[in-house]
């Protein structure tokens, strides 16, 4: 007997008969209220400023300003701008590099950020969920250069960790943001900022 | 094949991290010896104490959450086998080879194999238990390959040749101070070394960790990887981090391998909504870990080019087979039962032996080995109950425990148990009361109705007022044992 043969052989033994579980969802399921509410945006900025994420709000027509305006300020001279960004927001300013063909890790840590959309974002944990769509690129874009901007529209903004689960593909790559890179494995004291960007920026879109 | 039926398949001797040098009194004792150990263990476990139940309160529906949490599992270890073909099929469908491993040797064989065709002899590692539950660096060591850990708790740990005694924060027994000499003394030994004066303040210890392992993540070829949570529904992996080590090891390297117990598996993506509410509060205390990464077989254009899942047994199969023991494989590593664990404050996680420390390694080690592997284990708490409650998946350790002491008393004997029992209640400093307590609730045997006890008499009684306390059997092991054996 193989290894899988044998293994599933011991379960079909520890439980001879497989039950159906009943699985009680006693709690606030998705399709809640409030998507891109002032509410909502204000529960988003607020859980992301406790995770010392930096925010920004912006009017549709002062991204592209804004955008250049947070780069500079924050003295990025180089970024990397993943395909399918929207070229309107595209920033002055700075220097823009694309990522094709593909950087290497080498060439990625060499750059001073990224700026990227994003596919949902979670209100009540404040999370920002990036899945490798338009604007957002591979995984490593966002994670190996030390500063990171995103852009959120007020609509992407749901309220819990069910609303965006359901909307959310699950075979696409995704990384699930929540505020910068940290650590408390000194002490149990919170350090911002290990191996992931370790400044985290948002600007976010108002109707 | 009737043979294995018979005997449960339990983690093998010699090989990995399940068992200790010492039966739990006497490391215990060591422990205790150690005032610099205590005084980190009482202040972090109380501030993470602290910050869990300020975001557990805030959450309306946690009760519906963690009764759904249990469900879940339940549901998966009710069918695990249909679970885990449909899992290998999706991960197929998407790239993925999937693995299985019957016990720890051979999940140790199959990544160094699996390293070896890679022709690498360097692999980065993301915090795992599993990979520590089988010893899989050592192998690796053995094989010639080495195996960086790169969380940075890990990385002290490995750094300073020790063992991680906290699920969470492995390093918890070390101060700041400890921490600057070991990067100072041990970083250039294998890498890029400590910066000049690197001073104690927790900043310049976490960018002497970034510095020192940034030309590892983008050199590295193969990662290894634990994982949180596997959709069988989609093949979907999920690991959830603080520190963006995990998001290195899961995207930059060219291969990836995932080691993962067998119980890991959740039947849909609709349940993560669940365990991403559940784990990170009860975890870390926040209310979202920083990063989680995601991800299905592998993904053209993104992150590794070849993906294997190793399906990891060492007995869990024979855990399963216990239906009063088989609910610990729900568990699923927060560590908030050791924060609130009175034994496990005072005396730290590597008195227990195992790379699974506190409430839930006293029953889940002891079932990975078998009851006789591990026999004082079960007896390494005051079944105060407190784990209990702040278990996410509502694991009811404490009937557990009173379960697996009975299974120790049967599998072997009662030497291991006498050292156990006084090792516990000179570690709750409270040897009379103790025993007193244990006689008053057999006394209340007799108050007791169908199976449980309603209502205990002080000092137990604060506990019994929100749950029921299992029968205890008629002589407790302690009356037992003096009546055998003489004074305790
Ligand atoms: S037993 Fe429960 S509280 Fe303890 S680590 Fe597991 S899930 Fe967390």
């Amino acid at each position: 007997m193989n290894a899988r043969e044998e293994i599933l052989a011991r379960i079909a033994a520890a439980v001879p008969r497989p039950v159906q579980v009943e699985i009680p969802r006693d709690y606030r399921a998705a399709g809640g209220e409030g998507r891109g509410s002032a509410d909502v945006l204000a529960l988003l900025e607020d859980r992301l400023v406790d995770y010392r994420a930096t925010v920004h709000r912006v009017g549709p027509d002062d991204v592209h300003s804004r955008i250049t305006a947070v780069l500079t300020g924050a003295g990025i001279g180089t970024v990397v701008l993943p395909a399918g960004f929207p070229a309107p927001w595209s920033p002055t300013a700075v220097r823009v590099v694309a990522d094709e063909p593909a950087l290497t890790p080498g060439a990625l840590a060499g750059l001073d950020g990224v700026l990227t959309t994003c596919r949902i974002a979670v209100a009540e944990t404040g999370t920002i969920v990036l899945d490798g769509g338009q604007g957002q690129g591979r995984r490593a874009l966002s994670l190996v250069p030390d500063f990171h901007l995103v852009v959120v529209r007020a609509e992407q903004v749901v309220a819990s960790v069910p609303d965006a689960v359901a909307e959310l593909d699950p075979v696409r790559a995704m990384t699930w943001i929540s505020g910068p890179s940290a650590t408390s494995d000194i002490e149990l004291q919170r350090v911002e900022g290990v191996h992931g960007p370790r400044r985290l920026h948002v600007l976010l879109v108002f109707p | 094949m009737t043979a294995f039926l018979g005997m449960p398949a339990r983690a093998p001797r010699g090989v990995g991290q399940l068992r200790g040098d010492l039966p739990f009194p006497a490391a215990a004792r060591e422990a205790l010896g150690n005032a610099q150990l205590r005084s980190n263990l009482g202040r972090a476990t109380a501030t993470i104490r602290a910050k869990r139940a300020a975001v557990v309160d805030e959450v309306p529906d946690w009760a519906g959450l963690r009764a759904a949490g249990a469900a879940i599992k339940d549901a998966v270890l009710a069918d695990l086998g249909s679970h885990l073909i449909r899992l290998e099929e999706q991960v197929v469908a998407h790239g993925g080879r999937v693995h299985w491993a019957r016990d720890a040797n051979e999940a140790n064989r199959i990544v160094t194999d699996l390293v070896r065709a890679t022709g690498e002899r360097d692999v980065v590692k993301v915090k795992s238990m599993t990979t520590q539950e089988i010893g899989l660096n050592e192998a690796l060591a053995e094989a010639g390959i080495s195996a960086w850990e790169t969380d940075l708790a890990e990385l002290i740990v490995q750094l300073a040749d020790d063992r991680p005694s906290h699920i969470l924060v492995p390093a918890i027994h070390r101060n700041r101070t400890e921490i600057r000499d070991i990067f100072r003394r041990e970083m250039g030994r294998v890498g890029v070394p400590a910066p000049p004066h690197l001073s104690e303040d927790p900043h310049e210890l976490a960018e002497a960790a970034r510095l020192h392992l940034r030309a590892r993540f983008l050199t590295a070829r193969v990662a290894i990887s634990g994982a949180n949570f596997a959709v069988a529904e989609t093949g979907t992996l999920a690991v959830v981090e603080s520190e963006g080590n995990g998001r290195m090891c899961l995207t930059l390297p060219e291969t990836l391998i995932t080691v993962m117990g067998i119980e890991k598996v959740v039947p849909t993506w609709r349940d993560l909504e669940v365990y991403l509410q559940l784990l990170p509060r009860s975890s870390t205390g926040e209310r979202m870990n920083p990063y989680t990464s995601m991800w299905t077989g592998v993904h053209p254009g993104d992150g590794p080019l070849e993906f294997h899942l190793v399906l990891l047994d060492n007995g869990r199969s024979a855990t399963l087979a216990d239906p009063h023991g088989r609910a610990a494989l729900r568990c699923i590593r927060c560590s908030a039962c050791l924060n609130v664990c009175p034994v496990y404050e005072r005396v730290g996680g590597h008195a227990y032996g195992s790379v699974y420390p506190g409430p839930i390694g006293a029953v889940l080690s002891p079932q990975l080995t078998g009851a006789k592997d591990n026999p004082s284990l079960p007896f390494a708490s005051s079944l105060c109950g407190a784990c209990y409650d702040v278990c996410p998946v509502a694991i009811d350790i404490p009937t557990m425990l009173v379960h697996l002491r009975s299974e120790v008393v049967a599998a072997s004997g009662p030497k291991p148990e006498r050292a156990a029992m006084a090792g516990v209640s000179w570690v709750m400093r409270r040897p009379r009361l103790y025993t007193v307590a244990l006689r008053l609730s057999r006394v209340a045997r007799l108050f007791g109705r169908r199976g449980a006890i309603r209502r205990l008499p002080p000092p137990l009684s604060a506990w019994t007022r929100t749950r029921d306390l299992p029968l205890p059997p008629a002589e407790t092991f302690r009356d037992w044992w003096v009546r055998t054996h003489g004074s305790p």
